[in-house]
């Protein structure tokens, strides 16, 4: 469902204002190792790409104290976690939500980009080939999460559920198999 | 007979998510010059045409392959490929444009179904008749330039199935016919599959005040809390001596859902929904949302309420020229 103008949930500050200490080369890291599991069971994404499959992406959402720099880098891809603006060929910015709704299909980023929740700059080309190459990807980030806590699988969906349904926020991929 | 839903899909979770949500009928494209929406990570290739075909025929729906620019001098190859290649995929028919194209099409492919894109502007009964006579079209998509009762005087003349535009982008001009993105831009829908080409649009946000560029134009400027447009010249906020304004058209997208008993009255047949530059989420919800409008028609109870507003650009909406209103 794409939201009104002021819908979209924000990050509350409690939660913001502490990610400002978090270390950011250990989830670099990590973040890199797990865009690289996505790359291999999702290589039609960066086929989708394109020209821009070598291009650097500034993902910021706009209520967490970083941004994400992405690099698909031909399907090896690198994530820097950096503060400040980051640098990039094309900044996508919206709050968190926006973003992950975004990846799970659970709003329409032309959408979000009339009701001024979501902000493109620079290469406008590029920010365009991303936003299609995931739509299509049918991504489930908690999913892909899943697949590395084993016998853990179970309890984090139903913490999953219950964070998407007290927040707001799209943290699994939309259920499109309700048939007409 | 239910009114068939016509849906885009600009990629195959597009196309799976239009046919899930009960879409009669799916047009996509190739991904290359020969389509009207030439994006950038948008569109199928030949694997994907024929997964995404067999997977609608699986579940009862039809698709639709749009072949509808004009095929380059010189390099007419590539749209006759696209052509067989649709054929092969399986597809259900082509939307075609261009005369030369739908001459082949008739030749090298008498067994596929050809349709009129609206890119060839075919206005008129008489213009309906000459492309069902010449090149054997059975059904054209007409342009929106139209209201209801010309519609009607169309389908009244003619035997030839239409097609009406009912929700998404609407285009002011005469589609086929307008070149206005060629001025700022070089490239144009017609030649090139692209209105307003994303390599030459660039925004900029300062403090809340969003500039639209296109071509190096600025051709909106929307405050803080404004609802943004497309960076489309027709749909640009323009200053002429002391006035400021929208010369063509307001920034809305076209919602004919309230006038769907009208044109099952004036004689059409299917209904199409713009937006292959859309997402699956776009797709679903507007599919769902029209296929419980005709099925109600259908059944003869009232039409639902409408709740497509927040899908639409300058989340406002117009009936655009089925009831005209111009200023």
């Amino acid at each position: 469902m794409s939201p009104s103008p002021g819908q979209i949930p924000q990050c509350p500050a409690a939660l913001a204002v502490p990610l400002r200490a978090l270390p950011l080369a250990p989830l670099t890291l990590a973040l890199t190792a797990f865009s690289r599991g996505i790359a291999r069971r999702h290589p039609g994404l960066f086929r989708r790409l394109g020209d821009y499959g070598h291009t650097r992406f500034v993902l910021d959402p706009t209520d967490l104290p970083f941004v994400i720099e992405l690099e698909p880098n031909g399907g090896a891809p690198r994530v820097r976690l950096t503060r400040g603006k980051g640098q990039g060929a094309a900044r996508i910015a919206g709050p968190l939500a926006a973003l992950l709704g975004l990846v799970h299909g659970a709003y329409d980023g032309d959408a979000l980009f009339f009701s001024r929740d979501l902000v493109i700059e620079g290469d406008t080309s590029a920010a365009l080939a991303l936003r299609n190459a995931i739509d299509d990807s049918e991504l489930d980030l908690a999913q892909e999460i899943a697949r590395h806590c084993g016998p853990l699988q179970a309890p984090l969906h139903q913490l999953v559920a219950r964070l998407e349904r007290q927040s707001g926020v799209s943290l699994t991929r939309r259920d499109e198999a309700l048939a007409w | 007979m239910v009114m068939e839903i016509v849906c885009p899909a600009g990629t195959p979770a597009s196309l799976r998510a239009a046919v899930t949500a009960g879409a009669h009928t799916v047009y996509c494209g190739f991904a290359d010059e020969t389509n009207a929406r030439n994006f950038p990570g948008l569109n199928f290739d030949r694997a994907e045409m024929r997964e995404g075909i067999g997977f609608a025929h699986a579940h009862g729906a039809r698709v639709l392959v749009a072949i509808n620019t004009f095929p380059r001098a010189g390099d007419e190859a590539l749209w006759h490929r696209a052509v067989a290649d649709a054929e092969s995929c399986g597809a259900d028919a082509v939307i075609l444009a261009d005369l030369g194209l739908l001459d082949h099409a008739a030749r090298h492919h008498p067994g596929l179904r050809r349709h009129l894109s609206v890119q060839a502007a075919a206005a008129n009964a008489d213009a309906l008749n000459f492309y069902a006579e010449s090149f054997g079209v059975k059904r054209v998509v007409l342009p929106r330039v139209l209201s209801v009762p010309e519609i009607a005087a169309i389908n009244a003349e003619t035997a030839v199935e239409t097609e009406v535009f009912v929700f998404g982008g609407l285009c002011v001009m005469a589609e086929g016919r307008c070149s206005l993105s060629s001025f700022a831009t070089g490239r144009s829908p017609n030649m090139n599959g692209v209105c307003s080409p994303a390599s030459h649009v660039a925004y900029h946000d300062a403090g809340g005040v969003l500039d639209a560029r296109l071509g190096g134009y600025t051709i909106h400027r929307v405050g803080k809390d404004e609802p943004a447009p497309y960076p489309t010249l027709c749909k640009g906020c323009f200053s002429a001596g002391e006035k400021t304004g929208h010369l063509f058209e307001d920034p809305v997208s076209l919602n004919a859902e309230q006038l769907i008993p009208q044109l099952h009255k004036a004689g059409v047949t299917a209904l199409k929904i713009e937006g292959r530059q859309r997402s699956r989420s776009y797709v679903a919800q507007v599919v769902r949302n029209f296929r419980a409008a005709v099925d109600a028609l259908e059944a003869g109870k009232p039409l639902p309420e409408g709740m497509l507003a927040r899908l639409s650009e300058g989340q406002a909406m117009t009936t655009g020229a089925y009831r005209k209103t111009w200023r």
